[in-house]
């Protein structure tokens, strides 16, 4: 994945300008910077969310470029500071909506359920979860359905030291398997990881 | 895939804002008062219970649709749908539908139950209940429009109603000349086959609009 030339605004701010990176298969970068430098609106720019004021993402897979549209809607997950969990429904049907939503099936939702700890939580209602929990319950779609690349945007934030190093797991066996991470964070991530810096504009 | 995307919808459309029940209740609660206000002579109320009782479908129809996208935008499902697999045209569509299934229907079937019960002629069951229907299919649609316009602005719902209201005007001006026309004895195809042209007209130009607010209130 290449990001080109990218220059992007919040209102009549101008974050970044001329901002080039290229993620490749197998590698992780970390995003780091200030409060309001940039770094939600980078992501929310790779995943098509908003619109940058000039410049391009360019996703290539094994054979050539793909189209950026395709790349966003097959092949990318986005986990935000929302993790779009309904709070009225229960946990397990969340997951299952978010899992086969993104690609992926009942069976592998319920394994990574398994995996995160959550299968005594599935049965609740999701407003009962605490942040830690939804966020597991997010990182649980990530490793459920196969997208390569994903923009994790304070990925650890909520979650105690045990997780955090289960989630630790999970992007390292993304990441041999060819995933891409991009990753904005104020503490470093439990893996290796290279660490892009935006400065935030004057 | 659409399948997965409708089992949510519906399940959320059932849970949102009282549902169904509160549609109909609002329905009933309104065909009651009706009397009331015209006062109770059998006559009077016969001839007007087939405008009254679009009217009143109309305005039920509108309870719900504030929550119809402005849930998924403040709880970020709406990047989520964004990044799935179908285009956000056809995710909009089925949010309609799923809509129109769980208010939509019991609506068009408890619409001929209050509109009899207001005077209209009981042969006049079937058509009202295919015209509520087919007007419910334009609310919702027009409704689901009106409400991603509405996104990320601050007390939404109220916008809400001035966006989407006189947009169903026509269907509420086909749909009553249809009933009048069928207790009056004068044909009502056209009138009902205007409203089906509208509804489908709508079903198939609001769903791109509905995606453009969407990606215009995300950005």
């Amino acid at each position: 994945m290449r990001i080109e030339d990218i220059c992007l605004a919040r209102g009549e701010r101008r974050l970044l300008s001329g901002f080039t990176e290229t993620v490749r298969t197998g590698e992780a970068v970390a995003l780091t910077g200030p409060n309001g430098a940039g770094k939600t609106t980078l992501l929310r720019a790779v995943a098509g969310l908003i619109r940058p004021e000039s410049g391009a993402v360019r996703f290539d897979g094994a054979d050539g470029a793909i189209e950026a549209d395709d790349a966003r809607r097959f092949g990318c997950h986005l986990l935000g500071h929302q993790d779009g969990l309904k709070s009225g429904r229960s946990a397990g049907e969340e997951l299952d909506f978010q899992v086969r939503w993104t690609g992926g099936t009942a069976e592998a939702a319920h394994a990574a359920a398994r995996r995160l700890g959550l299968v005594r939580l599935l049965g609740l209602p999701v407003r009962a979860l605490s942040a830690g929990q939804r966020r597991r319950l997010a990182l649980a779609r990530l490793a459920a359905s196969p997208r390569s690349l994903w923009l994790l945007d304070e990925p650890l934030a909520p979650l105690d030291s045990a997780h955090r190093a289960l989630a630790g797991e999970l992007m390292v066996e993304h990441l041999a398997r060819g995933g891409l991470i991009l990753a904005a964070v104020h503490d470093p991530l439990p893996i290796a990881a290279r660490e892009v810096r935006l400065a935030g504009a004057a | 895939m659409i399948g997965v995307l409708l089992r949510r919808e519906l399940a959320l459309a059932w849970g949102r804002g009282g549902g169904a029940a509160l549609a109909v209740g609002f329905l009933a609660c309104a065909s009651v008062m009706l009397p009331l206000s015209l006062g109770p002579e059998p006559a009077r109320l016969a001839r007007v219970s087939g405008g009254v009782a679009w009217v009143v479908l109309a305005l039920a129809s509108l309870l719900s649709l504030e929550r119809m996208f402005e849930r998924d935008f403040e709880d970020g499902a709406l990047d989520l749908l964004c990044l799935g697999p179908l285009p956000l045209e056809i995710v909009a569509t089925v949010k309609c539908l799923a809509q129109w299934m769980v208010v939509g229907a019991p609506l068009a079937l408890a619409t001929p139950i209050a509109a009899i019960a207001l005077g209209a002629k009981p042969q006049a069951a079937p058509l009202l209940a295919l015209a509520a229907a087919l007007g419910g299919l334009a609310f919702a649609f027009l409704g689901g429009a009106g409400a991603a316009l509405a996104l990320a602005s601050r007390r939404g719902g109220l916008l809400i109603a001035l966006i989407v209201l006189p947009l169903l005007t026509p269907p509420v001006i086909f749909g009553g000349a249809a009933i009048e026309n069928f207790q009056t004895g004068l044909p009502w195809i056209t009138p009902l086959a205007m409203l089906a042209a509208y509804a489908l007209a709508a079903a198939a130009l609001t769903p791109f609009a509905m995606a453009a607010a969407c990606r215009n209130a995300l950005s």
